[in-house]
């Protein structure tokens, strides 16, 4: 079967380039492996835990952002890296920004609180933090591409976690962090939603978290933009 | 110049460095991945504690581990490590860890084989992965200093006394000296020995036991490898112990139970290899828990077996194997983790701290690795150091490596190698079989001067770490092998069809010295 996967070495070219390999293996990481062991060992790509939870594997196949232990390839199938991240080397790319977010909006627990937690309490989080940080839903998002400084969904639902949360004290500071280049920056397209391996649904967190804001006595940036543009349309 | 200088990133990792920082050192971790990815979050089951002593006791925890160890564990360790579980438990929850609970609001506990009582604390089935990423905000919010993708290459010992680590960035492929009085090796087990049938990561490569020893240190036990008894055949993709801690059924090609599923995994684990050899079927049937508690506390289960094996446990047995799983032996160390080597520590499942003996009871390494793990920093040293290693040697190896002409594909050689030790150094091994691995692996190491990378960029080079990697499992896999030979008898994990009988005259440790790069194998009592 053939297989095409876009390629990059800045030593060998500044540009990337598209390259076909012919492949055994239907399940994409182990495609991934033969590519690098047949044919290429400088053929670069991460992975781990083969197993869908240590997140390590993501890229895109024909445009969508997968895991590579997880799917499976047909004929003529396009791998490339994640989308929004810098390109280290082929399928390799630079996930610092992921620490930076989290530091960015508090995304932790800030201060204990010894409240009761109910088991449906725990119920509320559960799926959230069943985030395997495998960066797909960044991927995936048309904010992150044209605005470097969006939070992105990876961060945000990890804020809106850690605010749910009954063990957390200080769940309004953290609303304060992501109102700027945060939940009201996200179009809620649901790419992020659509792509995310564990079935997390970033863009209805990000919905949760407008409206915790409202009711916590922010105000909705976007209706004052809106307003503006029918009267200045160049106006931003 | 750094107080403490941690080299992993899973659990163990971080929790020293979280524990460091807050006893004021100040704090350096250095993996070869990013930390949210490391084998830790794997760990699906959870983690063992006593929560409420009217329930269950110390005693009854220190007593079900010395048990499933067969003998050869420290008991006034295991009483620590016991001890410690509560706090430990309390310290994750404060961090943000979310428990499952039970009616009354409490951590929710679940019961694993081998042990009389439900001791097991939980996340769903995901603990593993939400203490790591819990861990890791916690090393955001801490402002703790990481270096990502840097790969350990040595350790600087100088007069009996280690004083550096020696790393490689791989992406810069820039080759660093980190100096410090403190430096804790957290770099995971060596299940990849077995690298075609193993649960673990692909980056669980013995890094650290096989630097550890070429510096001389000791390490102990190395012939103890855990089985697991549920595997996804083919993949290798464990099904939890949770899955038959919750009443699941073990099932032979004709459907009949074949054993109590609450066995210690060594007494299941063979019982399965034994027909899996015989090329029969074993199934794990989990189709009477129904699906309610199922997809309440099953729920990665329930996925994996769809994604991987295109099985739904509702509705279908689930055919299952065996592979390596956790590494019982390790860099042995002291009851302050400290390794032979001064300044040098070792936590997590890359050590010995004489608490599994021959067998680890599930929920048991979770909880070593973060009890123990936080208890290292109460011995470090405040002097600061000096190091005089020149680091050039290690440059100039990888340049040589980049001009070198290769005859043979370590790749294959490490397939070749993980298939002749399941075959003939697995579950049941004799010393017949041992000795033919260790002629393979003899020309092995032989073969290594035609051995080396064919990438030639000199950035992001994995091809190259691949090589280092293979070489310490190489180095590993003879020194397992050697330990497996040197005890005959049958105890735990190890049994050999030889001796199938437990050996008092071998109620003691297994220790490995390096004499003049020769290993010398000896036995120890336990004190
Ligand atoms: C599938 C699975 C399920 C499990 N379930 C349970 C369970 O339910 N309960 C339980 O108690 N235990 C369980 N275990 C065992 C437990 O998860 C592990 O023993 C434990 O997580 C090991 O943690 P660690 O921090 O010691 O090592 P790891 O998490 O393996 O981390 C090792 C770290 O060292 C780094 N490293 C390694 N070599 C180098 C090098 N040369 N240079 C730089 N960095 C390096 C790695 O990148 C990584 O960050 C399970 C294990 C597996 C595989
Ligand atoms: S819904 Fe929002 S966060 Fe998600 S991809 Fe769309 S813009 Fe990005
Ligand atoms: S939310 Fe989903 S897609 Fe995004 S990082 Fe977490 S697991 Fe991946
Ligand atoms: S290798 Fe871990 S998610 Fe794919």
């Amino acid at each position: 079967m053939k297989i095409k996967i876009k390629r990059f070495n800045k030593q060998k070219s500044q540009d990337f380039y598209i390259e076909e390999f012919d492949i055994l293996n239907t399940n994409t990481l182990k495609a991934l492996l033969e590519v690098k062991q047949n044919y290429d060992k400088s053929f670069s790509f991460r992975y781990g835990c083969k197993s869908a939870v240590c997140g390590s594997c993501a890229i895109r196949v024909n445009g969508v952002e997968k895991l590579a232990c997880k799917v499976k390839l047909k004929e003529n199938d396009l791998i490339e890296p994640l989308n929004n991240f810098e390109v280290i080397k082929d399928l390799v790319v630079n996930l610092d920004k992921n620490e930076h977010f989290i530091k960015k909006s508090n995304a932790f627990l800030e201060e204990f609180s010894s409240n009761v937690v109910t088991k449906n309490d725990g119920k509320l989080i559960d799926l959230q933090s069943n985030c395997i940080s495998c960066q797909s839903c960044f991927s995936s998002c048309p904010v992150s591409s044209i605005n470097s400084d969006f939070i992105g969904p990876t961060s945000l639902t990890k804020v809106f976690r850690y605010i749910e949360d009954k063990k957390e004290s200080l769940s309004k500071n953290k609303l304060d962090l992501i109102q700027k280049n945060g939940i009201w920056d996200c179009t809620l397209c649901g790419n992020c939603t659509m792509v995310c391996p564990q079935g997390i649904d970033s863009r209805s967190d990000i919905l949760k978290l407008r409206m915790k804001s409202l009711q916590n006595g922010y105000t909705d940036p976007t209706i004052q933009t809106s307003f503006n543009m029918e009267f200045n349309p160049n106006g931003f | 110049m750094y107080d403490v200088v941690v080299i992993g990133s899973g659990a163990a990792g971080l929790t020293a460095a979280l524990e460091a920082k807050e006893q004021g050192f100040s704090v350096l971790v250095i993996s070869k991945n990013y930390p949210t990815f490391s084998q830790s979050c794997q760990a699906q089951g959870g983690i063992n504690a006593i929560l409420d002593e009217s329930n269950d006791s110390i005693d009854d925890f220190v007593s079900d581990t010395f048990i499933a160890s067969r003998k050869i564990s420290n008991k006034k360790r295991i009483r620590k490590f016991c001890e410690l579980s509560k706090d430990s438990i309390l310290w994750l929850n404060k961090l943000g860890v979310p428990f499952t609970r039970d009616e009354n609001n409490n951590i929710a506990q679940r019961r694993f084989g081998g042990t009389s009582k439900k001791r097991t604390c939980y996340s769903s089935d995901y603990t593993g992965l939400k203490i790591i990423n819990t861990l890791y905000d916690t090393c955001v919010k801490n402002d703790i200093e990481f270096l990502h993708e840097e790969f350990l290459l040595d350790i600087a010992v100088e007069n009996g006394v280690a004083n550096a680590v020696i790393t490689l960035n791989i992406n810069k492929m820039k080759v660093s000296k980190y100096p410090t009085s403190n430096i804790i090796l957290a770099t995971g087990g060596y299940s990849n020995i077995f690298s075609l049938n193993t649960t673990n990561s692909y980056l669980t490569t013995a890094d650290g036991l096989a630097i550890a020893y070429k510096n001389k240190a000791k390490l102990s036990n190395l012939e103890f490898v855990q089985f697991h008894p549920t595997v996804l055949k083919e993949t290798n993709i464990l099904i939890s112990e949770s899955a038959r801690g919750e009443g699941g059924y073990l099932l032979d090609k004709n459907s009949n139970r074949f054993i109590d599923e609450l066995k210690t995994r060594d007494e299941v684990a063979r019982e399965v290899y034994k027909r899996v050899v015989k090329g029969e079927e074993v199934f794990l049937d989990l189709r009477h828990l129904g699906e309610e508690k199922i997809d309440e506390l099953l729920p990665q289960e329930r996925t994996i077996a769809l994604n991987f094996a295109n099985t739904d446990i509702l509705n279908e047995p689930l055919s299952i194997g065996v592979a390596a799983h956790y590494t019982m032996g390790g860099i042995l160390v002291d009851e302050n983790m400290q390794t032979t080597i001064k300044n040098l520590y070792a936590i997590g499942e890359c050590a010995q701290a004489s608490i599994h003996g021959a067998n680890r009871l599930g929920g048991n390494s979770l909880l070593e690795v973060i009890g123990l793990s936080r208890e290292v920093v109460k011995s470090f040293n405040k002097d600061k150091i000096v190091c005089n290693i020149d680091i050039k040697k290690y440059q100039k190896e990888i340049d040589e490596l980049m001009h070198k002409e290769i005859k043979v594909d370590f790749y294959k050689v490490k397939e070749q190698l993980s298939q002749i030790l399941f075959e003939k150094a697995s579950i049941i091994k004799s010393n017949s079989s041992l000795n033919e691995v260790l002629e393979f692996i003899n020309e092995q190491k032989n073969n290594l001067k035609y051995m080396g990378i064919e990438d030639k960029s000199t950035y992001y080079n994995r091809n190259l770490v691949d090589f280092y990697e293979f070489k310490n499992l190489l180095l590993i896999s003879e020194l397992y092998i050697k330990s497996a030979i040197s005890r005959n008898e049958s105890r735990g994990s190890h049994y050999k069809l030889d001796y199938e009988y437990e050996d008092e005259s071998f109620e003691k440790e297994t220790i490995i010295e390096n004499q003049d790069n020769d290993a010398f194998i000896y036995f120890e009592e336990i004190k």
